[in-house]
């Protein structure tokens, strides 16, 4: 009996507590979410009717996310640093989960667990690296091919593409050789068997098999580019991805226009992660 | 296949892994230690740099401060943590397994820079909290909640919850049951059975969150910086002035190496004196 209310009492504190954590978790994001659609240009409360004036106005004294040409600016730019980031990822991961998984070499546990480094190292030490790195050869490569040779290695888009391959490459490469793992190489041989050369037992036979784990790597790529702030704060020039632009924006106080910005991203990342979401269960489940 | 095409298909696959992991990750740190031993004009040998840092007060404390600082919230990300990774893997019925996992993994999809941007829309001085509080009658006019080290400690646990649940609960999702049972059929209470078989079971779990929330915390730059404000003094700052502001490649060079030493001889004492395997842990 004592047990048994004991055991009551810790289930009712169990639910109280994960009520709190749901508060906790998603009380922010909901209540910012709200915000986007106030009409209260102090980006708070108190609810001054529904607008889509943060999204979409134009008027001078209130530019919408969509009008807002610095905005618009950032967010191609984001597009395209995480498309570069995340096909060379995808090549990169392949490439390394074969080179993990198919091959034994001498100090190969070492590579692996250099490979993981860039996962370990803080993203700002990364960052710092890159950029004394590619300014020592972007000044070796101006003095020898003239000035504006080494301009693609200065704080710039590909300054960022290069930084964020670092450590994107590493996560897609774990994703995909987890995979790559579970492959029976028989399906490959039979494939040979068939009269398949190896390359086309590959392209035919193992690629479409690990088409979820690159699917779900790729989103997790493409989020993790479009998120990044530490490594990419240090290495981006005039143009800033989007979270280089809001922070430096948030440094000068909130406008309701970052609540919409803030509402845009939710939506997107969270269909992105949920797509990926649903691959990594896919993948697990084969 | 034979061993010369064997052979050569290995190379195929060994260049591109070396091109990336050696121009994007061992040169570049090479050159960071390089450039951290050498003066500024002349590059000729010195530890300038380092003892620039050692024989600066505000340095040195904002170098302990950040340590003890990323030590406490990773202990405070443990205490939230835990509970909530037992009641997802324990105690939760299908749907609440289901909402509670999503409500730890939506914000960290939404990036730590839009996570960091929500609180300060509820804790700054015309912000939500202010403004409810003020409705409440508990407060009489606007306070400011942001730039204190607890608005970082909230921010930095909120940050990182994920980070540590994750782990925690792939390592109770191997604990059967019937043990928890077989505790309390003994006539173990609820605490005896938490101390002498949950968490004996988790530890491999909490050592990798907390180990994750650590690093993640010591190398923190959004957070920080915008819950914090002037107030911060983290030392990944330190770094961002030499570099950016200062652009003093060499003394941020020694910050960085800095920071990097100290993160990698704490985790590999912590898995030394835990005897964990990271690679297998990951």
């Amino acid at each position: 009996m004592f047990r048994r209310e004991g055991f009551t009492l810790s289930k009712a504190l169990f639910y109280a507590y994960a009520v709190l954590a749901l508060l906790f978790t998603l009380g922010p994001l909901v209540i910012v979410t709200i915000l986007a659609f106030n009409n209260n240009p102090s980006a708070s409360f108190p609810w001054q009717g529904f607008t889509l004036d943060w999204f979409k106005s134009s008027t001078p004294d209130r530019v919408g996310l969509f009008n807002d040409a610095r905005m618009m600016n950032a967010i191609v730019v984001s597009l395209k640093v995480a498309a570069v980031v995340t096909i060379i990822s995808i090549l990169l991961g392949i490439n390394n989960a074969f080179l993990f998984i198919r091959h034994k070499f001498a100090g190969q546990n070492a590579l692996y667990l250099l490979m993981l480094g860039p996962l370990v190292v803080p993203g700002v030490v990364l960052g710092t690296s890159i950029l004394a790195f590619s300014y020592g050869i972007a000044n070796g490569l101006d003095k020898i091919f003239g000035a504006g040779a080494g301009t693609f290695l200065r704080p710039g888009f590909w300054l960022v593409v290069f930084g964020q391959i670092s450590f994107v490459a590493t996560t897609t490469s774990m994703v995909i050789a987890a995979r790559l793992k579970r492959f029976d190489l028989s399906l490959e041989e039979a494939a040979m068997d068939l009269g398949a050369s190896h390359p086309e037992a590959v392209r035919l036979v193992t690629l479409p098999f690990l088409s979820p784990a690159v699917i779900g790597a790729a989103i997790i790529a493409f989020l993790f580019s479009f998120e990044n702030f530490n490594t990419t704060y240090f290495l981006s020039g005039s143009d800033p991805t989007v979270p280089i632009l809001l922070y430096s924006r948030l440094r000068f106080g909130i406008t309701p226009e970052i609540n919409a910005v803030s509402v845009m991203l939710m939506v997107v990342t969270g269909i992105l992660g949920f797509i990926a979401f649903v691959f990594q269960k896919e993948d697990n489940a084969a | 296949m034979n061993a010369s095409s064997k052979r050569r298909g290995l190379w195929l696959v060994l260049i591109p892994m070396l091109l990336w992991i050696g121009l994007l990750f061992v040169l570049p740190h090479v050159k960071l230690f390089y450039l951290s031993f050498v003066s500024r004009r002349g590059g000729e040998f010195t530890l300038a740099n380092y003892l620039y840092f050692f024989k600066n007060p505000l340095y040195r404390r904002i170098f302990v401060r950040t340590a003890v600082f990323s030590t406490l919230v990773t202990l405070l990300t443990l205490v939230v943590s835990f509970p909530l990774a037992f009641i997802i893997t324990k105690v939760a019925g299908k749907r609440l397994k289901a909402m509670l996992l999503l409500a730890v993994i939506l914000p960290y999809w939404v990036s730590e820079l839009i996570q960091a941007f929500t609180w300060m829309v509820l804790l700054r001085e015309s912000g939500v909290f202010s403004y409810l509080l003020q409705r409440l009658g508990i407060i009489h006019h606007p306070v400011e909640f942001l730039y204190h080290d607890y608005t970082i400690a909230l921010g930095l646990v909120y940050t990182s919850l994920l980070f540590m649940t994750i782990p925690i609960m792939n390592s109770l999702d191997t604990l059967d049951d019937s043990l928890i049972e077989a505790a309390y059929d003994l006539g173990a209470n609820f605490w005896s059975t938490l101390r002498e078989i949950i968490i004996p079971h988790a530890a491999p779990g909490i050592m990798v969150g907390s180990i994750m929330t650590f690093m993640l915390n010591l190398g923190n730059y959004v957070t920080v910086t915008l819950l914090g404000g002037k107030n911060s003094l983290w030392f990944t700052e330190i770094i961002y002035n030499q570099f950016i502001i200062r652009f003093n490649q060499n003394k941020g060079s020694a910050f960085s190496v800095i920071l990097l030493t100290f993160s990698v001889v704490f985790v590999w004492i912590v898995l030394k004196v835990t005897k964990q395997d990271l690679s297998e842990a990951m």
